[in-house]
């Protein structure tokens, strides 16, 4: 496959089209011709409703230029100054105050890769993780300082607040209320906890930071509980992550060494100590009412809710735990204001969202970019298109516990108001992209297996559905399934969601539930025609008719 | 790792992981934790060990035998079986699989002449699955003991086990 050096995307949603966004194509197509470009550039259609005041308008890759409005006669000009001459053209250029938080808005870094947003990682890749005097000079503890020195535990849950940061783990709860509960709960000693149990199949995101920028995550624990009101802390880390531990323990020393931690914090009456506590290997734990009996020296079985950690965490005193993603963003907006976090992202899910990209693509990797980029996008740019081959058949966005999406759907913009109407779970942000040979019966498969596995035990919905579910799944991968199959997993699938105690045996159902709803015929296929459409599961007839 | 486990080693090998972190609640699972890197596995005397001297004039942390072993046998990374010498975990998750996993796992499993979970008589491994390692940028993964090895093809299967006495 040639490389193409860049690419350019028209957008054609009803409106554009309705101001000649047809024209307007066949116009950019004539001038790449006439300027013997086609080779060179890439063109594609996409839509985009967010930016609806600048239709239609065009996006030029890899720099990520964004013109509009973009009228027919336009054309020939773009492309002789930004693709033939090489340099922006100006006075098509999108005013920029529209463009905020979509991906277009974006300066691409020296280089050939695409452009990113940074915040949460920001430093990771760019400091020497085990140095906390590179960190210092690159910002770090410098949030912590203006928080302690200057503003009140109420003023900083404000800012968090009115910054509109929400939980990354993959609920997408509104961070400064958590913390607002937590402040406003009775009681002297309250925890903050720091959720690093990254066990999501298919998200390292949290990893790269553990690893990458230790100090942040300090830095912010420590800020969370000046304004919680909390003295004690503790990073809950998986235990396979033995690696982001140490950098961990070793940034702990060196902050206590350097006064960040501990006592009397920046000559303040702020004392607090951070915990590292390493899991042993249980994806429950993700959960965070299992996340702080395993701290406690129990089995990771989820309590029954409410009462919230915010209320009866650890120790049962009022507990907010965070996840590690949404931690990394706290210094950032404490430096810069609310104001400026806001200007990423769409106005309903402000900020950037970190993703792991994986799957039949060229790229696999972590991006960081604005909320609200479409799956389009991630796929074409950042993941450099799918592998020789390859078509998009879906996606699974957010681990095993995430939606399964075809890939008519790419076209979403990935943030949580968007996805939660389109019936689709934002996750973790892990992003499996997966092509025409990847058999949906099949996957599900291995993610009911995991589920089986994982289920802690403790609730029945979950432990026998998980089960049952799976032996389902199996029966049909063998071609063994019965059409009443599929009315049990869907009776299966509503009592789970229903009567699970925690999220687990709650969205253990959302695969089963994306693959009746968008693959019911590739399903069918197994179980009446006995065959597997794209040939991956290995059929074996012959025991139906000998257990029959 | 995996030596013969004497009732001696045990005792002195509790006593430096409950020194280690502490005689509280919070310390339990690192204690196992422990325990379970220094001796392949947390065996029964271990857990009688940890109850009789997490207790002390000094703590007032009472824990059960059966709350130790109930933790013993709930966390993935603690085992209380002897394992092999050397354990492999291979990742099973979507991510590997779609990126050819399968085929991976089914050459282990004939390589080494193992299903999930056996070791194999000589005690030199020991086949296991696990759960994602945050290692899906270089999928298929597998571990053997601390190593980690990612792109794993099947035509590399036995220069990696190669590598391991």
């Amino acid at each position: 496959m040639k490389t193409k050096r860049a690419m350019i995307l028209v957008s054609t949603d009803a409106e554009s089209l309705r101001l000649g966004a047809n024209e307007l194509l066949e116009n950019l197509n004539e001038a790449l011709e006439a300027y013997q470009l086609f080779d060179e550039v890439d063109i594609a259609t996409i839509t985009d409703a967010e930016r609806s005041n600048i239709q239609p308008f065009v996006v030029v890759y890899p720099e990520a230029t964004v013109y509009g409005p973009v009228k027919p006669g336009d054309a020939r000009y773009l492309v002789e100054e930004h693709l033939y001459k090489g340099r922006v053209a100006e006075d098509l250029l999108a005013p920029p105050k529209t463009l905020t938080g979509q991906i277009g808005s974006l300066r691409a870094h020296k280089g050939y890769n695409p452009a990113e947003q940074r915040i949460v990682l920001e430093h990771a890749g760019r400091i020497d993780p085990e140095n906390i005097e590179d960190c210092i000079a690159h910002n770090g503890y410098e949030a912590l300082g203006k928080a302690l020195t200057e503003l009140s535990p109420e003023q900083i849950i404000d800012i968090v607040e009115k910054s509109g940061l929400q939980g990354r783990g993959g609920a997408g709860f509104l961070t400064g209320r958590k913390w607002k509960f937590v402040r406003a709960a009775k009681g002297e000693k309250k925890y903050v906890i720091c959720n690093a149990d990254e066990s999501e199949p298919g998200t390292f995101k949290d990893r790269i930071v553990l690893e990458g920028d230790p100090h942040i995550i300090l830095e912010a624990m420590a800020i969370a509980g000046y304004a919680v009101g909390a003295d004690e802390g503790y990073i809950y880390i998986r235990g396979e992550y033995g690696h982001a531990y140490r950098r961990l323990k070793h940034a702990i020393e060196q902050a206590e060494e350097f006064g960040f931690l501990g006592k009397n914090i920046f000559n303040t009456n702020f004392n607090f100590h951070i915990h590292l506590h390493a899991g042993a290997g249980a994806y429950v734990c993700g959960e965070e009412t299992a996340l702080i009996e395993s701290i406690e020296g129990k089995r990771g079985e989820p309590r029954p809710r409410p009462p919230y950690p915010v209320t009866r965490g650890l120790w049962d005193k009022p507990t907010t735990v965070n996840n590690v993603e949404t931690l990394a963003n706290v210094p950032a907006i404490i430096r810069n204001g609310p104001e400026w976090y806001r200007s990423f992202g769409t106005p309903s899910s402000p900020g950037t969202k970190v993703y792991t990209i994986m799957g039949n693509v060229n790229f696999s990797g972590v991006i960081e970019v604005p909320m609200g980029i479409t799956l389009r996008e991630v796929i074409n740019i950042y993941a450099k298109g799918m592998k020789p081959g390859s078509v998009l058949k879906l996606a699974q966005t957010g681990g095993s516990s995430g939606s399964i999406i075809p890939a008519a759907l790419q076209d979403v913009p990935m943030d949580f108001e968007s996805f939660r109407k389109a019936g689709v779970s934002l996750g973790s942000g892990a992003l499996l992209i997966c092509d025409q040979h990847t058999c949906i019966v099949d996957l599900v498969k291995v993610l009911l297996q995991f589920f089986r596995f994982e289920s802690c035990g403790k609730c029945t919905p979950c432990r026998v559905g998980t089960q049952r579910s799976y032996e389902i799944v199996d029966r049909i991968s063998k071609g063994q399934g019965k059409p009443e199959d599929l009315d049990t997993l869907q009776y299966l699938i509503a009592e789970m969601e229903r009567a699970s105690n925690c999220g687990l045996g709650q969205t253990a159902t959302v695969p089963i539930r994306d693959m009746l709803k968008y693959f019911r015929t590739e399903v069918e296929a197994h179980i009446l025609l006995g065959s597997c459409p794209t040939g991956v599961c290995e059929m074996n007839l012959e025991l139906e008719t000998a257990k029959v | 790792m995996n030596a013969p486990v004497v009732e001696s080693e045990v005792k002195a090998v509790v006593a430096q992981a409950i020194e280690n972190h502490g005689k509280t609640f919070d310390a339990l699972i690192p204690i196992l934790s422990e325990i379970n890197h220094t001796l392949g596995y947390i065996p029964a005397e271990a857990i009688r060990e940890v109850k009789k001297q997490i207790h002390g004039p000094t703590s007032n942390v009472y824990v059960s035998e059966s709350r130790l072993y109930g933790l013993a046998s709930f966390y993935d990374m603690l085992s209380t079986q002897p394992r092999g010498r050397h354990v492999i975990k291979f990742c099973e998750n979507a991510p590997c699989h779609i990126v050819g996993g399968k085929a991976i796992w089914d050459a282990l499993r004939e390589t080494l002449e193992l299903e999930n979970g056996e070791t194999t008589s000589d005690n030199k491994w020991t086949l296991l699955t696990t759960s994602c390692i945050g290692l899906c940028s270089v999928g298929p993964v597998l571990l053997v003991d601390d190593d980690m090895y990612g792109n794993v093809t099947v035509e590399q299967i036995p220069e990696i086990l190669g590598y391991y006495e």
